[in-house]
């Protein structure tokens, strides 16, 4: 047994509950891996940061306010100019499909509608993060 | 050691890989360490501890923008426990710490206490060894002041705040968990609550009971009982001030010095343990060490005299073994 995944969960954008981000983030925990919750309001030159100095292996963005567009890809590029685009990124949220699809194609990893179960997505995460 | 060049040279994403190697504990980590280790010794490390929820987060988050305005660079450490069921952990302190981001004169990092006991301190202060090197000035290290280990990693700071809260039950949590005896400094925050000044003056009551013979083990300082309001920042330069003026005190006492050759010996005795201990164990075998375990626990021999016949085997075994490198002859079994 290695050492336990890293994930980010961030929250950007302005909308103002965190309820599913905390219940997704325990739900991680649970399946084994080291969860660094940064809370709400977080930019994405946050993110990016908080994701360089905790050195994780994902980050995952919850994101109510129909922002994602917007928000995700700032994420993503940031990354990447960071030198983290081997960090694998993740969204939940209300996320219509043809978004999805284009936000796969900047290079999200998964993006887990409403509809998702915590557990699928904490196993989903955990296997693609452990390759177990 | 390209990484170890790159984050002692400010690289902040070197910086958080190191971290992770030695905080993995591999022989890798164990190579930074080495690298790193003449570079180390110039930062003040303060461990900030206490009850749950009393503020910790939010006055290392206070305080290490009152220290950056006054030009020293933070690195925090933010230690919390593993879950004993899954592995994971649910790492939160950064919530309370967002005023410190976009500021590249501090450097944030979350840390789980991975279950081993002995462990902990030992990658926790490797860890703060990493940010010390890469030239922070002061270092905050976050544990809840709950157990051994906890103490154990805060013991390891030159200072040591210790934060309490009123309205956590009439008494004052401190005194029961024993953090008292190693406080520096002694915060109340959420002064902004009732029952605040009470606080303070029980803890200040507390502490001068501890009297002359605490303040004997530290050199004659008097352990300051601060209040604040971390959450609008009230009361923290005085905190500031005082975590100064308690390095001040170290170093002219010359206890400055005398900490860190107790920490370098407290080290240096639990490596010299743990390695000489799994040598032993590899020398001698795992079916011979399970043999004496079985004989002391049929009572054919006390765990003592196991042990103490054990190592005697282990070392001769060593000798042996350098016997057999000249001759390379005889079989292997020397019991
Ligand atoms: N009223 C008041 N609330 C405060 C103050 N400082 C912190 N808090 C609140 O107390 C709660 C806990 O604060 P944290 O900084 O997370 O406390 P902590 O000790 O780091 O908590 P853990 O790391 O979970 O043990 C939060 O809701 C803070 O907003 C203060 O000075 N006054
Ligand atoms: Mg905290």
């Amino acid at each position: 047994m290695g050492t336990p995944p890293r994930i980010l969960i961030a929250k950007p954008g302005l909308d103002g509950h965190d309820r599913g981000a905390k219940v997704v983030a325990r739900a991680l925990r649970d399946a084994g891996m080291e969860v660094i919750y940064t809370g709400l309001r977080q930019t994405p030159e946050m993110i990016v940061e908080a994701a360089l100095q905790e050195d994780v292996d994902a980050v995952g963005l919850s994101i109510l306010s129909g922002a994602h567009m917007t928000l995700v890809p700032r994420v993503l590029d940031g990354l990447r100019e960071a030198g983290l685009s081997r960090v694998k990124v993740y969204v939940g949220g209300i996320v219509p499909e043809e978004d999805a699809q284009a936000l796969r194609d900047a290079g999200v990893v998964e993006v887990f509608g409403p509809g998702a179960s915590t557990r699928v997505i904490a196993s989903t995460i955990q296997q693609q993060l452990t390759g177990a | 050691m390209g990484l170890v060049q790159d984050a002692l040279a400010g690289d902040r994403r070197a910086l958080a890989r190191v971290i992770s190697l030695v905080e993995n504990g591999g022989p890798e980590g164990r190579a930074a360490l080495a690298a790193l280790h003449p570079h180390t010794g110039r930062a003040h490390v303060v461990g900030v501890t206490g009850g749950p929820g009393t503020g910790k987060s939010t006055l290392v988050n206070a305080l290490a923008g009152v220290v950056r305005q006054r030009g020293i660079t933070v690195g925090v450490l933010a230690v919390d426990p593993s879950s004993p069921f899954s592995g994971g952990a649910l790492l939160g302190d950064r919530v309370r710490m967002r005023d410190l981001a976009g500021d590249a004169g501090v450097f944030i990092r979350s840390m789980a206490t991975r279950g081993s006991l002995g462990g902990l301190a030992q990658a926790t202060s490797d860890a703060v060894k990493v940010l010390d090197a890469a030239g922070f000035g002061l270092i905050l290290v976050e544990t809840v002041g709950a157990g051994q280990s906890e103490l154990a990693i805060a013991g390891a700071a030159h200072t040591v705040v210790v934060v309490e809260a009123p309205g956590l039950g009439d008494e004052v949590q401190a005194l029961k968990a024993g953090l008292l005896e190693i406080a520096d400094i002694l915060v109340v925050n959420k002064a902004d609550l009732p029952g605040a000044a009470q606080a303070a003056r029980a803890l200040g009551m507390a502490a001068d009971r501890g009297g002359a013979a605490g303040e004997a083990g530290k050199g004659g300082w008097r352990t300051p009982v601060l209040l604040t309001a971390a959450l609008d920042g009230a009361g923290v330069p005085e905190v500031a001030d005082a975590v100064v003026a308690h390095g001040e005190h170290l170093r002219a006492r010359g206890m400055w010095a005398a900490h860190e050759r107790e920490r370098a010996r407290a080290e240096f005795v639990d490596h010299l343990q743990r390695e000489s201990f799994a040598r032993l164990m590899a020398k001698v075998g795992q079916e011979r060490v399970e043999g004496w375990v079985t004989r002391s626990a049929t009572r054919e021999v006390d765990a003592h005299t196991a042990a103490r016949t054990v190592l005697s085997l282990g070392l001769a075994c060593g000798e042996a073994d350098v016997e057999r490198e000249h001759s390379s002859s005889e079989g292997s079994d020397y019991f």
